[in-house]
């Protein structure tokens, strides 16, 4: 299992943060999978390792935190807000919009790989509304015709 | 990056720095930067503890507990090492205002950790910032890293013979963590699941340590209250309700944004001058005062002070500061529903009542708002609402039930006309009531 250096040095470094090995767990997974995409067996056996847990204790960790994976999503993750807030200024439309123009449904990924769909809970854009993010990065005060033009950015970004 | 809103009734404390730059640590500098915790070393552990208790700083995660007084548990003896954590897990539907702070003020927050350690002597700080705050973690990365190059953290802060360390921790979504005893368990990198109460954290908390957890808000409120001093701030606020709030107004409103306005601001002045009120012509129907666990209030009880005793008067909570505006054109029954889906959707799954009651709850009000309702049902949502309140670890569990008890007390006749296979009266574009 091969992770990048940066991954290294983070991981070595935060080590040094806590009392115990295993508190380094939940950030260092979502770094390996920003890395591998995923969280895969291979994966959740190494830092097991690493940390001196089991891999079931790794698996009951993940399964907890929305945001951690086990299967493979699509480059660009869309996540559309529809909670209270965005729900009130056109969340829902913006969710069917996106479901009707990636062809894919929640949690479905497009058949290139390049898309990935979820409907999501408040992601602290409520001022904002309605928001999505793709991947980490925040798209607010959202029409259909702005997210069609996100669409197509990351969809020219991920065909470069 | 979210954008900076601005009205003349606002007071900037918490603000103050918000798009000059201050991430900079140098800017920083020269925005009274890391002044007040240099002022709190020579004000001793009970000086500061007295201080930001008559200040009147209550937690702006929810709860609205002294800030003073609850660093005034912790023990001054521990065999164990005491800690500071910084909860930026910020995920309560409505609520946005911990973002703007990680963004424009991280230094500030540093501080807060800090003069917080000093209080309670402790020497390590904990800044936890939710999975998805992905580029805000970053900036906390890079503030911590500056801190430490300046001499600020680390050994012997400044000359004062003292050491302090500050660390970054980063969540992978969950809005159950927000919760006090939830966000240890998640910072020691366990399933988010609360823990029994007592011992409290002040007590037992972090590795068995007596921890102090305060909101990313709270945090950045206090060097500007050493600083002020606590006479200023208590007198911006009325009694007993120290301060400013960063209000996340949100909905149906004209300009919608993230607002520093001194506690006890009126509520209707609020949405209609500050929110610019309703857009299209609609009229306003209902608010959520405090983040979506909070009671709804109608129309009619908007002349209310917002600040935490107020809002109780008047049967609800300040919670976290997001202000959420309902037009006419809502169904609450919808409303209901999708907050109740939310909370079905984070439940840890460890209390009963919580986790079959939200479950219970979200089934019925689907069914409920597709036609399928019985009359009975409306009852039964009730007393099922009921029963969970007080009976779960956390809050998550009241914080399903309280909101879900006010949308069928004051809009039951909603209810009612969802009866008998019709189908919902929102769900057709309604005409403007106002010309």
């Amino acid at each position: 299992m091969r992770f990048s250096d940066q991954f290294e040095s983070r991981f070595a470094q935060m080590l040094t943060h806590y009392p115990t090995k295993r508190s380094v767990l939940v950030p260092t997974l979502l770094y390996a999978q920003d890395e591998a995409g995923y969280l895969s067996d291979e994966v959740i056996a190494e830092l097991a390792r690493r940390l001196d847990l089991t891999e079931l204790d790794v698996r009951n960790v993940i399964s907890y935190y929305s945001m951690l994976t086990t299967k493979p999503r699509g480059k660009y993750n869309v996540q559309v807000c529809t909670n209270i807030a965005c729900m009130l200024r056109g969340g829902e439309e913006l969710l069917e919009h996106c479901e009707k123009k990636l062809g894919i449904g929640h949690k479905g990924t497009t058949p290139n790989g390049l898309f990935s769909l979820e409907e999501v809970e408040c992601i602290g854009a409520c001022s904002w509304a309605p928001a999505v993010q793709v991947n980490y990065d925040f798209h607010e005060n959202l029409t259909v015709e702005k997210m069609d033009r996100v669409l197509e950015g990351y969809a020219k970004k991920g065909a470069a | 990056m979210a954008d900076l809103v601005s009205h003349p009734d606002e007071v900037k404390v918490v603000s103050r720095r918000f798009g000059l730059g201050a991430t900079n640590i140098d800017r920083y500098l020269e925005l009274d930067g890391y002044k007040a915790v240099q002022k709190a070393l020579s004000m001793g552990a009970d000086g500061i503890v007295n201080e930001v208790k008559n200040s009147g700083l209550r937690g702006r995660g929810g709860a609205g507990f002294s800030t003073g007084l609850k660093w005034s548990f912790v023990p001054k003896q521990a065999p164990k090492p005491k800690y500071v954590l910084c909860n930026g897990d910020e995920s309560e539907p409505g609520t946005c205002k911990d973002r703007l702070i990680f963004e424009h003020d991280p230094h500030a927050v540093i501080e807060g950790v800090m003069i917080a350690g000093l209080a309670v002597g402790s020497k390590t700080g904990y800044i936890y910032v939710r999975g998805e705050y992905r580029y805000l973690l970053e900036i906390v990365q890079r503030a911590i890293a500056d801190a430490y190059a300046r001499g600020f953290l680390g050994k012997n802060i400044f000359g004062s013979g003292q050491d302090f360390d500050i660390y970054w921790h980063g969540g992978a979504g969950a809005y159950e963590v927000g919760e006090e005893s939830a966000l240890m368990e998640s910072l020691e990198c366990k399933r988010g699941i609360p823990r029994i109460r007592p011992p409290f954290p002040a007590v037992v908390g972090l590795w068995g340590g007596p921890t102090v957890i305060n909101n990313a808000e709270t945090l950045a409120s206090v060097p500007h209250i050493i600083l002020g001093g606590a006479e200023w701030y208590a007198n911006l606020g009325p009694p007993k309700n120290g301060g400013t709030r960063l209000f996340c107004l949100s909905g149906h409103l004209k300009r919608p944004g993230v607002y520093e306005l001194p506690m006890g601001y009126n509520l209707r002045k609020m949405i209609f001058e500050v929110g610019g009120g309703i857009p299209n012509r609609r009229a306003l129907k209902a608010v959520v005062p405090g983040g979506s666990s909070t009671p709804v209030l109608k129309s009619d009880e908007i002349d209310i002070g917002m600040d935490f005793d107020s809002v109780a008067k008047a049967g609800s909570m300040l919670g976290s500061g997001g202000v959420v505006v309902l037009d006419d054109t809502t169904c609450i029954v919808k409303f209901a529903l999708r907050t109740m889906k939310f909370y079905q959707h984070e439940s840890c799954g460890w209390c009963i009542p919580c986790r079959e009651g939200t479950d219970w709850l979200k089934k019925t009000l689907i069914r409920f708002h597709a036609g399928g309702g019985l009359k009975k049902d409306i009852d039964n949502m009730y007393y099922l609402s009921e029963n969970m309140l007080g009976r779960t670890f956390c809050p998550l569990g009241d914080a399903a039930a309280m909101p879900t008890m006010a949308f069928i007390k004051k809009f039951r006749k909603e209810f009612e006309d969802h009866l008998d296979g019709k189908p919902c009266p929102f769900e057709k574009a309604v005409e403007p009531v106002m010309a």
